[in-house]
């Protein structure tokens, strides 16, 4: 009987000098927490996709509660999540001007030759080590969809001419296809960036356009149209977005490859008038004509196994 | 032959060797293509820097591009003729890298005028290793390594034997054969030069053992000099890594991330060993180099000394392609980039051009954990487990967990994988992906 007792008691004393020690513990080393981070978090998206700059969501909210970033600077958050975290810290939203990712090219295997076939793994990243993925133009988009897939937000989606097509209304600009691309065709830009050079291109005109119908040539029209504006820098049109207010669809319109395009608000990324009509919907052939060969890539497991 | 036998590497793989077709035949020369283009990037490290302008006529042999550095090498003009321009031209891997553009005189001579004799006896260590910079010599197994920064090991690393590679363990490839069966004299006195450069007394010279041919040429050649020993080893891929040959020449092992110097070893190609004795007596650059033109679809496969910068087309044409080629790879198929476009130009680290008919890229599967790729990694890597992390984007857990940085790419996994997966193709993918996070 006694040793049941004995247990009991032992058990039982250990159990009170941990409590001590722990209730101890409690006390000496509590960290103070505003419990308003957590209410922050609470009305944050939870994306966690790093668009704000911070790493996370639970490291915006505190940031928010000190007071260091805006509640607007979370692109994610509709503007009523905003408004609600502007309201429970008593400070003001704050506005950030909507970012989209933008894909500088236009070439779509119906317009964009390609010098080889690619076969292997199929992702874009895959593609461009092997010998840049085998289109014409070396800065092209290869197509292979790796900005759909790492996209959190559905926001990307490939079109019948294996082009991302970016939904803006989805895009947070948090960067993942910045990151991802291989070719670095993604950036980030204000919503208000209307006009667009879809065009990474900086092989000179001749051989841009040989390469792919709707490259920048360098013609220099668009920069006779908004002198300092546009400038022509290396072969390329390059758009001076610090005067982005005096900017309008005039460049656009004037591109005779369709380079230039205008993103309208309701109908999305607009060609000028004098663009030239590309009807084309199939792939171009693969071809090199003066040699009797037919080029592919192939990945380095194409080893014989005899 | 040591005590038990031939010394071999136990792991990798026994791949068809498919030389045959070029194994027995002499090294030839190419006629030089109309337009020659010398990209100034051939070799790891700095670009050179071009010191001729467009329009101007150059000999060859002359300097056309001095080294930017201690990490770079100088160029010299392949072939009689006048500057086109400087511009960019597509390169191997994908990107355009500035060219020079040289438009060959017709009916140029192949002889070179350019140079002048030096003697090596007399010379510094230091002195060697500059007079191997001019050369413009670069690894000509296939890394394009400067070779003279190799003659200077890093600062507390003493090397006290010079390693020669001589295996060749690639399929279809036979330039180092070819050189060391027709240049024996000139092998073994580049690996002289580099013998004094490092001040070491003690060579190996490892070829496999199914050049028998090109081992009883260099045993004839050295048959009164003891300090370099010729060793057959039983072939076997990738026993031509250095890391794999210094492991089964001399038994040490090259620590994770370490130089050969780090063993106290310098490595160095037949071929390179060749150019540098065969150079480095005269003064004169590096012109061109040993491509074995080969594979189903050429007709009239070889051992050609091309020009460097010479346009892939051209040597095609020479070599005589059937239009059932499909896939042209520079190097090995093991190892080699394929390449999709014929206006690339031949550079320095170009040890083949295989052209294989097409065929139907392979089902992949899902790995099914047969660890078959555990078994021949030989470097004691878990492919499987990698690529299953690839898959899953994992990449910086690729690298710090399962040492992704140790794999040189010999691609025996995906050889031997039953599902076909392309793990060294995911490989390439997650060491670019590191690259660029650690970038940003």
């Amino acid at each position: 009987m006694i040793e049941f007792l004995m247990a009991g008691a032992i058990m039982g004393g250990i159990g009170v000098v941990l409590a001590a020690v722990l209730a101890f513990a409690d006390k000496k080393l509590y960290v103070y927490e505003d419990p308003r981070i957590d209410q922050v978090e609470g009305l944050l998206p939870k994306a966690n996709c790093g668009a704000c700059g911070c790493a996370g969501c639970r490291a915006f909210a505190e940031k928010a509660v000190a007071g260091q970033i805006a509640p607007g600077k979370c692109t994610v958050s509709s503007p009523a999540g905003v408004a609600a975290i502007a309201e429970l810290l008593q400070i003001d939203a704050g506005t950030e001007e909507k970012r989209v990712a933008k894909l500088a090219c236009a070439g779509g295997p119906h317009v964009a030759r390609h010098r080889a076939q690619y076969v292997g793994l199929s992702t874009c990243r895959g593609a461009a080590l092997v010998n840049g993925g085998g289109k014409g133009c070396s800065w092209g988009c290869l197509g292979l969809g790796d900005c759909e897939r790492v996209c959190s937000f559905n926001a990307i989606h490939m079109n019948a001419h294996s082009l991302p097509v970016v939904n803006e209304a989805l895009c947070t600009a948090c960067g993942d296809c910045v990151d991802v691309c291989p070719k670095q065709l993604f950036s980030l830009h204000a919503i208000s960036h209307r006009l667009w050079i879809a065009c990474r291109s900086l092989a000179d005109g001749q051989q841009a356009e040989a390469d792919c119908e709707v490259a920048c040539t360098a013609c220099g029209r668009c920069a006779a149209d908004a002198p300092g504006l546009i400038q022509i820098v290396n072969n390329l049109a390059v758009i001076d977005y610090s005067k982005n207010s005096k900017l309008t669809a005039a460049p656009a319109q004037r591109c005779p490859t369709g380079a230039i395009v205008w993103f309208d608000k309701e109908k999305g990324p607009q060609r000028g008038l004098e663009a030239k009509r590309i009807t084309r919907q199939s792939p171009l052939p693969v071809a090199e004509a003066d040699l009797p060969l037919q080029s592919a890539t192939t990945t380095n497991e194409g080893v014989h196994h005899s | 032959m040591s005590l038990f036998g031939t010394k071999r590497l136990w792991r990798g793989v026994h791949v068809p060797e498919h030389k045959e077709q070029t194994a027995h035949l002499p090294i030839r020369r190419l006629p030089f293509p109309p337009l020659l283009i010398v990209p100034l990037s051939q070799h790891a490290g700095k670009p050179a820097k071009a010191i001729v302008r467009e329009g101007q006529e150059v000999v060859r042999g002359e300097p056309i591009a001095e080294a930017d550095g201690f990490m770079s090498v100088p160029m010299h003009a392949p072939a009689t003729g006048r500057v086109e321009r400087i511009a960019p031209a597509p390169s191997a891997r994908g990107e355009l890298t500035t060219a020079i553009y040289i438009r060959a005189y017709p009916g140029a001579s192949q002889e070179v005028l350019y140079g002048s004799d030096q003697d090596i006896t007399q010379m510094t260590p230091d002195q060697v290793i500059a007079a191997v910079q001019a050369t413009g010599v670069v690894g000509l197994g296939g890394a394009a390594f400067p070779t003279h920064v190799k003659l200077k090991p890093p600062q507390g690393r003493t090397v006290d034997t010079v390693v020669v590679n001589g295996c060749e363990c690639e399929p279809y490839l036979t330039t180092d054969h070819r050189i060391m069966v027709e240049y024996p004299k000139q092998v073994l006195h580049g690996t002289r030069v580099v013998m004094r450069a490092l001040g070491v007394e003690r060579a190996v010279i490892g070829v496999e053992d199914n050049k028998p041919d090109a081992i009883a040429a260099l045993l004839q050649a050295n048959a009164d000099r003891p300090d370099i020993k010729i060793e057959p080893v039983v072939a076997r891929y990738p026993q031509g890594a250095e890391k794999m040959l210094v492991k089964v020449l001399l038994g040490r092992e090259i620590p994770s991330g370490g130089l050969p110097a780090d063993v106290g070893l310098a490595v160095f190609n037949v071929a390179t060993l060749a150019q540098i004795g065969d150079l480095l007596p005269t003064r004169q650059g590096l012109i061109e180099r040993v491509v074995t033109v080969t594979g189903p679809a050429v007709s009239k496969p070889g051992n050609y000394l091309i020009p460097l910068g010479t346009p892939l087309r051209w040597v095609l044409e020479q070599a005589g392609c059937t239009d059932q080629a499909a896939s042209i790879i520079l190097g090995g198929p093991m190892m080699g980039p394929s390449v999709g476009s014929f206006d690339i130009p031949l550079t320095k680290g170009v040890t083949g051009v295989l052209v294989l008919p097409k065929k139907d890229p392979p089902t992949v599967y899902p790995c099914i954990h047969c660890a078959a790729c555990v078994d021949v990694c030989p470097l004691h890597l878990d492919p499987s487990h990698l690529g299953l992390l690839a898959r899953k984007d994992r990449y910086q857990d690729m690298e710090e967990i399962y040492h992704l940085n140790d794999c040189f790419e010999c691609a025996c996994c995906s050889y031997v994988c039953p599902a076909n997966i392309p793990l060294v193709q995911y490989f390439r993918v997650a060491k670019q992906m590191n690259r660029e996070r650690k970038a940003r």
